[in-house]
């Protein structure tokens, strides 16, 4: 019969956890308490967190002394199963909150499944690719691991939380630790660069960017890469100057078309020309070169039509501001300038607890929410936020080593998936305050006020604790 | 064998990096920005809207209808106010103490959510008490007054038409994110219409306040404070005198008066009657109960939303249909005996000499003659069938723009109703109709509504031979440009060299001596006017009056139809009405020897003969 050996559990993980989710009650406190101060009443936000706070030790205790570990693995398809059923039903028969239906109310609690389906996603991830043989060469597993990513992602966005399945996104950190091509995430943050590129300069700007960019690659693939690198920067400094030039009397039979047309059409014949007469003398980097060419001038025309007829007002509206292509500190702006002038006024040492004014007096929206890292900005000064900015770091990698360890795969697949899904939730919520990302409504890890939020990482985590606690057995 | 451990470092690094990238932004806007450091002194900022002028609505000479009066509401940021005299800040406002007590209770109750905020405590408030409140300022630490603008309505008429402005509420703010709770719109008439125009833009200072809350001094020296921007001024085609007179000449009567520039399109008068009092206007929120609940319901445009039977005025289409059709010549003779008689089927008519000719069909209003005109187009034998002959006619009518929206510039102008083949398919079954079985189309009766503007423009669309503008409330100057469709000429189906046989016969309705005419009460002295008189049959008690009428006949300034709901003849009422305003508007005042047929229409009350549901 299997012993645990409970003295080996990590105290690292286990003290961040509990510091983290008391600084965030701290937090909460200082944000939502009234000047009568503590009362003792349901109606309080402090008093709700509190007993999250309490109900996610409870959770914590369960999943270590209570339930074994192995079922994790075969727990994890019907888990996954029942989740996205539960994420399709909130979407028909959920709460509205915020413009988004992704609660279920049950008396006076409203609970989440998005929170949960991370978790559940997690584990069947595990599962999948720790299976013997596992490949993503093989296009029977890639495909079934873009199914089981896509298929939560997807209910999410038919309940408009979009913040919640980008961080889906980043269990492609896990897939690529694990084998998958790194041209994927390379491919998907080229596409996010040439995007902002589009909308901050031009598309005829992204287009010679697309063109220097393919030049010198090209370039160096080849045996004098100097030479590459100097035509290519020739021809675009000359292209450069074609919109000046179609504007002169003498070029206007050109006016046909616009300048980035122009461009695109001529070196998009000629990357199919060249990618048809590499792909028959098999030189198959330099097709791909010119595939991809082509592929980024599809999707720089295409930009456009996604920023004006996919992207929703408020979306289109978000990303303006963040770019700096419209100024409205009072509309759409009106979140981020506050958060920013909260965050900003806190100083080294911050104004002290319960001494902020930007967030105790709801300058700032959702403060005790999305908006918490206000809160300790503003409070806790630099100190405070480079405090928590190092504890999610030491945790995130803690994490990834302790999961390298693992002689399971299982244990190692789903250690990597607890740190990314972290990663994911506090990189887009504290770059969201400090404006270095559009507005995307996530809550930030233990810290935000929220109880499926806090039990979901509660329950994400210690199973992994769990898990860890397996490799000692028998020691 | 783990071929990927590699792959670890190299996530590591990039994660180490996002993370010290987010550290130097925080190191960034913590430290060195200075932007945040002015924040940073313990300060949080107070916005101050400010108001813009909305754009005041003009007559066609630049007199002004609407205009605004200052107002000003009284604000309060709940967290600056101390104890206060309470029953002097009451006496000022005339203002319950108990009111005051529940507000600041509420202000308790949300204190968290409000802050620093400040809300209205109260709206509209009058330059006296607002003058007294000024005075007595330091006794009320916390409140405040903001200047806004209502509307005044200088030329005391027209309330109908201008419409409205109201504060926006829930249901307007969810479609309409531009706009913020507080603002006010304009919910009908000119208001709603030009509101892009009229509204402006708002303004903002930013105040910096310091640790205790204090207001002290502008944000960055001003740098991001805004100035309003006051509303565009719109000029209407209205003629601000006429528009008066007319609804002078309504009041009392149930209906409306409408004329139309037929040169232009311009509407110079819109009444309808009976209107909405501008004083009430102004504070609409006080008085909205009292208007809608007012059986005669005077929210209601009827010049533009009630759509009604034509009666004879609707000949005159018939007419000219018949004549480019061929089937109709000026001579064409037809007799009647006191009525046209098919079987049991009978059109009454009224005693007259006969046969006439299509001039004396007019004159006289025969009903007739146009019964024989309408059927010859009908059943015409060059349409295979009735339905098809219908059918022609009915791309006639249309073109005269009858049974579609003119398209105005109008709030809620309604289309109207022309009958179709299916619909006479339903109620007498498919194909089993005859010309006789409509016959009542002939005289301008049974299936048919248009509003009182489908007849000013008809009026204005004969006046100019064939053609007419989109009627249009907006006058064209260079600040404000109209928009292109009311500068396109809609010309009819029917030939300009037409028009003139109807013209005449229009004109001897007024002034033909030799007796049998129906509308010589409408003879204008000095002025060569042509009209014709309606009486339209409805269920709803006693005839309509009906009058469309344009003159001077040979160069026309202006076309007007009247109609008076339940006025009996149109001779009655709505002829006298008509050619009183075009007299006004062309002679600048009324012929000694028709100030007492001006003082009967002034007089005339048919309100007791209009139902109203109560």
């Amino acid at each position: 019969m299997e012993e645990v050996n409970y003295r080996k559990i990590d105290w690292v993980i286990l003290g961040i956890w509990l510091g983290l989710m008391l600084f965030g009650w701290m937090n909460i406190f200082s944000s939502s308490v009234s000047e009568d101060g503590f009362v003792f009443s349901l109606k309080e936000k402090y008093v709700m967190d509190l007993i999250w706070v309490f109900s996610s030790l409870v959770l914590g205790f369960l999943i270590i002394f209570v339930i074994p570990s192995r079922i994790y693995p075969s727990i994890a398809w019907p888990f996954y199963i029942l989740m996205v059923v539960l994420l399709v039903a909130v979407a028909f028969v959920g709460v509205e909150v915020n413009g988004s239906k992704s609660w279920f109310a049950i008396g006076p609690f409203r609970l989440q499944p998005a929170e949960f389906s991370k978790i559940a996603t997690a584990l069947l991830l595990a599962q999948v690719m720790s299976r013997y043989g596992f490949r993503f060469s093989k296009l029977r597993d890639a495909a079934q691991v873009a199914m089981v990513l896509a298929l939560p992602m997807l209910a999410i966005l038919l309940e408009k939380e979009t913040g919640s399945a980008l961080v889906y996104l980043g269990y492609l950190l896990v897939c690529y630790r694990e084998g998958m091509s790194g041209w994927i995430l390379i491919v998907g943050l080229l596409a996010v660069v040439f995007f902002i590129v589009t909308l901050v300069f031009s598309p005829f700007v992204a287009i010679l960017v697309l063109l220097a960019m393919t030049g010198i690659a090209g370039g160096f693939y080849g045996r004098r890469p100097m030479l590459g690198i100097g035509i290519t920067t020739a021809v675009v400094t000359l292209l450069a100057f074609l919109p000046r030039l179609m504007r002169l009397e003498s070029f206007s039979f050109l006016d046909r078309f616009s300048p980035e047309e122009w461009v695109a059409l001529l070196s998009g014949t000629a990357a199919v020309v060249l990618a048809v007469i590499w792909g028959f003398r098999r030189r198959r980097l330099l097709r791909n070169l010119m595939l991809g060419f082509l592929l980024g001038l599809v999707m720089i025309f295409s930009v456009e039509f996604v920023f004006n007829h996919v992207l929703k007002d408020h979306q289109r509206a978000r990303i303006e501001v963040l770019l700096g292509i419209k100024e409205d500190p009072m509309g759409v702006g009106y979140n981020v300038h506050q958060s920013l002038v909260a965050i900003g006024s806190g100083g080294l040492a911050g104004k002290g607890f319960m001494g902020g004014t930007q967030t105790r007096f709801n300058f700032v929206p959702e403060q005790s929410t999305d908006f918490i890292f206000c809160t300790i900005g503003e409070e806790w000064g630099l100190i405070g936020t480079l405090g928590v900015l190092i504890a999610y770091l030491v945790l995130i990698l803690r994490l990834i080593a302790s999961a390298e360890k693992q002689k399971d795969r299982f244990a190692r697949i789903y250690g990597w998936c607890v740190a990314s899904c972290i990663l994911m939730h506090v990189v887009i919520n504290i770059c969201m305050t400090i404006g270095l990302m559009p507005v995307i409504g996530i809550p930030l890890p233990l810290l935000s006020y929220g109880g499926s939020s806090l039990w979901a990482f509660t329950i994400l985590i210690f199973i992994y604790l769990r898990l860890d606690l397996d490799q000692w057995r028998y020691q | 064998m783990d071929v990927f451990k590699n792959r670890r470092s190299i996530l590591v690094t990039a994660i180490v990096i996002v993370f010290a990238v987010i550290a130097f932004r925080l190191f960034q806007v913590q430290i060195i920005d200075k932007e945040y450091r002015i924040t940073a002194e313990n300060n949080a900022l107070k916005y101050e809207t400010i108001y813009p002028a909305r754009g005041r609505i003009l007559d066609r000479y630049g007199e002004v209808l609407v205009d605004n009066k200052l107002t000003y509401d009284i604000m309060v940021t709940p967290f600056d106010v101390g104890p206060f005299d309470t029953l002097a800040f009451c006496r000022i406002f005339d203002l319950d103490t108990a009111f005051v007590h529940e507000k600041f209770r509420e202000y308790r109750r949300y204190r968290s959510r409000i802050g620093f905020q400040s809300l209205v405590f109260r709206r509209q408030v009058n330059s006296e008490q607002y003058n007294m409140f000024i005075e007595q300022n330091y006794l009320f630490p916390g409140f405040s007054g903001v200047r806004r603008t209502s509307r005044s309505y200088p030329s005391m008429g027209g309330g109908n038409l201008f419409g409205y402005i109201s504060e926006v509420d829930a249901a307007y703010l969810k479609d309409h994110p531009e706009y913020r709770s507080g603002d006010y719109v304009g919910k009908t008439g000119m208001e709603e219409a030009y509101e892009p125009l009229l509204r402006g833009e708002k303004g903002y200072n930013i105040f910096l306040r310091d640790a205790r809350g204090r207001i002290k001094e502008h944000y960055l020296d001003g740098e991001y404070d805004k100035e309003a921007v006051a509303g565009t001024d719109v000029v209407t085609t209205i003629d601000g005198r006429l528009q008066a007179y007319g609804e002078q000449l309504m009041q009392n009567k149930v209906g409306s008066l409408v004329a139309i520039e037929p040169s232009t399109g311009e509407i110079l008068t819109m009444v309808s009657s009976p209107g909405i009092d501008v004083n009430l206007l102004s504070d609409i929120s006080k008085h909205y109960k009292e208007i809608v609940g007012d059986p005669y319901k005077p929210m209601f445009n009827r010049a533009v939303m009630s759509p009604q039977p034509p009666g004879s005025v609707f000949k005159l289409v018939n007419g000219l249909i018949g004549l480019q059709e061929g089937v109709l010549t000026p001579n064409t003779l037809y007799g009647c005996n006191r009525g046209y008689v098919v079987g049991n089927l009978r059109v009454g008519c009224h005693g007259h000499p006969s046969p006439i000719n299509l001039y004396q069909s007019i004159m006289m209003s025969c009903n007739a003659y146009y019964c024989y005109v309408f059927r010859s187009i009908l059943d015409n034998p060059k349409y295979g069938s009735v339905q098809e002959g219908f059918e022609r006619w009915k791309e006639y009518t249309s073109s005269f723009g009858f049974g579609q929206k003119l398209n105005t510039d109008i709030p809620g102008e309604k289309a109207g109703t022309m009958p179709t083949v299916e619909r006479y398919d339903r109620i007498h079954g498919k194909g089993r109709w005859k010309s006789l079985s409509i016959i009542s189309l002939s005289i301008g009766q049974g299936e048919i509504g248009c509003t009182p503007l489908h007849l000013a423009n008809l009026a204005a669309t004969i006046a100019n031979r064939g053609w007419f503008y989109t009627p249009h409330l907006q006058k064209d100057t260079p600040e404000t440009p109209i928009d292109g469709r009311f500068k396109e000429r809609h010309y009819t189906m029917v030939d300009t060299t037409h028009f003139e046989d109807i013209v005449k016969g229009m004109e001897m309705a007024i002034n033909y001596t030799g007796g049998g005419a129906t509308a010589t009460i409408a003879r204008i002295p000095g002025v060569i006017a042509c009209g014709k008189t309606g009486t339209a049959q409805n269920p709803h008690g006693d005839d309509h009056s009906v009058f469309i009428t344009f003159a001077p006949k040979d160069d026309p300034k202006i076309a007007v139809v009247a109609y008076v709901e339940n006025g009996g003849f149109g001779a009655t009422w709505a002829a006298p009405i008509a050619s009183l305003l075009v007299e006004k508007y062309l002679n600048g005042e009324i012929a000694p020897e028709r100030k007492a047929l001006e003082q009967r229409v002034f007089d005339g009350n048919l309100l007791h003969k209009v139902k109203v549901r109560r």
